[in-house]
C-alpha cells in the first residue's frame, strides 16, 4: 500500500483526487452531547472526533492564583481503528492531547483570568476531552479544530450561594478570545501534503504540525515520525499553513 | 404523595422517543447509534479476529469481549475518561446479555470485540448500550439467533413505570430501577439488574412493562436494520 501511495504522490496524484495542499470537507455538528458545557463532532472526510468541554471547580496552581485551569485529554476509541487497543491512553493519544493543549494554552484562547472565582482558593477547571471515533488520518488537525470549536460553543455553569455548580443552568459564555488552528504537514517522497487519509499518513516519512493564532503568529509546533524537514521546507509550510489556517478559521470557526 | 403525572408527560407504560442509526462508524465492522430520550449509546464491533493472549482462544467457539464506557462529558459531573468500577461491571453484564443471542460456535478460535460508548446519559444507559450493541453485532454480520432489546422498568414514588428518566430515578420519594434485556424469541431474560425496594406484586407488573417495552424496541430495531439494508442495496 505504501509503495502504491508513494508512486502516486511522485506523479503528483492523490488517491482521492485532491491537490497536495487541500483539506477534505470539514463538517462540524454542534451540541451532540447536551450535558457537556460545550460539545462538537468534527468530521474531516471519514475522520470523526467528538470533543466535549466540562467545567468543574478546583484550587488554582500556586504560581497562577488568579487563573482558571485547562486540562486536555484524548481517548482513542478502539472501534475507530484496527490499530487502537482498549486500555489507558497510548503514547499517540497522549501526544495528541498535549499538542492540542499547547495550541489552546499558548494562543491564550481561553481568558483564564476571567475564570477565577476566589483568588488563590477557587477557580474554574476547564476539561477538554477528545474522543477519536473514526480514524482516517490527520487526527491532530481534526482534534485541534474540534477543541477550539467546542470551547467556542461552551458556557459557564451558574453557581449557587455556596459557590457550587447548578447543573443545567449557565451564567454566560466561556471567554474564548482566540481561535488557534493547527495545520499538519506530511512528507511523502519529498512532496508535502496536508490532511492525509490514513493510507497516505501510513506512507509518510515526516510530520510537522504548526498551530497558528488569529494574527498569523505561530503558537505551537510539533515534528514527528522518523524523517526530517529542511529549513526551506519548514518556511514553505509556514507560508502555506498561515493561509490554510485562516481559511479554516473563517469557514468553520466563525461563530 | 402520589406520582400522578410523569415529569415528561408520558403514559406510565410509554417509552421515551427512540432514534436508531446503523453504520455510524466507518472503520468498525459493524456499528450503531441508539438514542432513547436523552440517552445516546454508540456501539462498534471489531473482528472476528485473532484472540490475544492465546490462552483465551477456544477451539470450540468464538469469544465475545465487551468494553462499556461513559464519555467524560456525557454526564453533569465530569466522569474521568476511561472505565471505572461501574463501567467494568456493566461491560460484564452487557456481555452476558448479548452472548445468548450469538452463534459463537460458528467462529471458533476468534474473538468478537464490542466497544460501546455513552455520548449522553439520562438514565437507562446499560439498556441503550445493549440495544446499540446488538444492532452493531448484526451490522457486523456476526451469526445471531435474534436481536436483543433492553429497557428499564420500575417504580417512581407509588407508580410502576416503564423506561425511567434521570429525573424519575432521582424522585424525592425514591425510585426502583430494574434493567431488563430480552431475547425475544423464547422471551429469554438475559440481563437483569435491579436496585430499590418494591413488593413482589409490583415487581411482576414492572416485569410485564419491561417485556412490553422490549417488544416495542425489538420492532424498531428490526425496522432500522431493514431500512439500512435496503439503502445498502441501492
Amino acid at each position: 500500500m505504501n509503495n502504491y501511495i508513494i508512486g502516486l504522490i511522485k506523479k503528483k496524484i492523490r488517491p482521492d483526487g485532491r491537490t497536495f495542499l487541500e483539506h477534505r470537507k470539514i463538517n462540524i455538528t454542534k451540541d451532540p452531547s447536551k450535558y457537556a458545557e460545550g460539545s462538537v463532532i468534527v468530521e474531516l472526510g471519514k475522520t470523526k472526533v467528538a470533543v466535549g468541554v466540562k467545567m468543574g471547580i478546583g484550587e488554582p496552581f500556586k504560581d497562577t492564583p488568579n487563573e482558571g485551569i485547562l486540562i486536555t485529554s484524548a481517548e482513542f476509541v478502539p472501534f475507530a481503528s484496527k490499530e487502537f487497543e482498549p486500555g489507558p491512553p497510548s503514547p499517540d493519544a497522549i501526544e495528541l492531547a498535549r499538542v492540542v493543549d499547547r495550541g489552546i494554552r499558548e494562543s491564550k484562547a481561553v481568558d483564564l483570568e476571567k475564570l477565577c472565582i476566589k483568588e488563590g482558593e477557587k477557580v474554574w477547571m476547564v476539561f477538554v476531552d477528545i474522543y477519536v471515533l473514526n480514524h482516517d488520518g490527520n487526527l491532530i488537525d481534526a482534534a485541534g479544530i474540534g477543541a477550539i470549536a467546542a470551547l467556542l460553543n461552551a458556557k459557564i455553569p451558574k453557581l449557587d450561594e455556596n459557590e457550587e455548580i447548578v447543573h443545567g443552568e449557565y451564567q454566560g459564555e466561556l471567554p474564548v478570545v482566540k481561535k488557534p488552528v493547527p495545520v499538519t504537514f506530511y512528507k511523502i517522497a519529498d512532496q508535502i501534503i496536508v490532511d492525509p487519509t490514513k493510507e497516505e499518513e501510513d506512507a509518510a516519512e515526516a510530520r510537522l504540525t504548526i498551530i497558528f493564532n488569529d494574527d498569523g503568529n505561530i503558537v505551537g509546533m510539533q515534528k514527528e515520525l522518523p524523517g526530517y524537514w529542511t529549513v526551506d521546507e519548514i518556511k514553505s509550510c509556514i507560508e502555506t499553513g498561515k493561509r490554510l489556517s485562516s481559511k479554516i478559521r473563517s469557514e468553520v470557526l466563525s461563530k | 404523595m402520589s406520582y400522578e403525572k410523569r415529569f415528561d408527560g408520558r403514559a406510565f407504560d410509554e417509552l421515551r422517543p427512540i432514534d436508531i442509526k446503523i453504520g455510524v462508524i466507518k472503520n468498525a465492522k459493524g456499528s450503531a447509534m441508539f438514542k432513547i430520550g436523552d440517552t445516546i449509546a454508540i456501539a462498534g464491533v471489531m473482528g472476528p479476529k485473532e484472540v490475544h493472549p492465546k490462552h483465551l482462544r477456544n477451539p470450540e467457539k468464538g469469544i465475545l469481549q465487551v468494553h462499556y464506557d461513559m464519555m467524560s462529558f456525557s454526564v453533569s459531573d465530569r466522569a474521568r475518561p476511561g472505565p471505572d468500577r461501574r463501567d467494568i461491571e456493566l461491560s460484564k453484564v452487557i456481555k452476558n446479555a448479548l452472548e445468548p443471542a450469538l452463534i459463537l460456535n460458528d467462529l471458533p478460535e476468534t474473538g468478537v470485540y464490542l466497544y460501546v460508548y455513552i455520548l449522553q446519559a439520562n438514565a437507562g444507559t446499560r439498556c441503550a448500550a445493549v440495544c446499540a450493541s446488538s444492532l452493531a453485532l448484526a451490522h457486523a454480520g456476526i451469526p445471531m439467533k435474534d436481536l436483543v432489546p433492553a429497557v428499564a422498568a420500575g417504580k417512581v414514588a407509588d407508580k410502576i413505570v416503564l423506561d425511567l428518566s434521570k429525573e424519575e430515578e432521582d424522585h424525592p420519594e425514591g425510585a426502583t430501577d430494574m434493567a431488563i434485556a430480552m431475547v425475544p424469541r423464547g422471551e429469554k431474560i438475559t440481563l437483569l439488574t435491579m436496585d430499590g425496594n418494591i413488593s413482589d406484586k409490583e415487581l411482576r407488573q414492572a416485569l410485564e412493562y419491561a417485556k412490553k417495552g422490549c417488544m416495542q424496541i425489538y420492532k424498531l430495531q428490526k425496522e432500522a436494520l431493514r431500512k439500512f439494508l435496503k439503502g445498502e442495496e441501492k
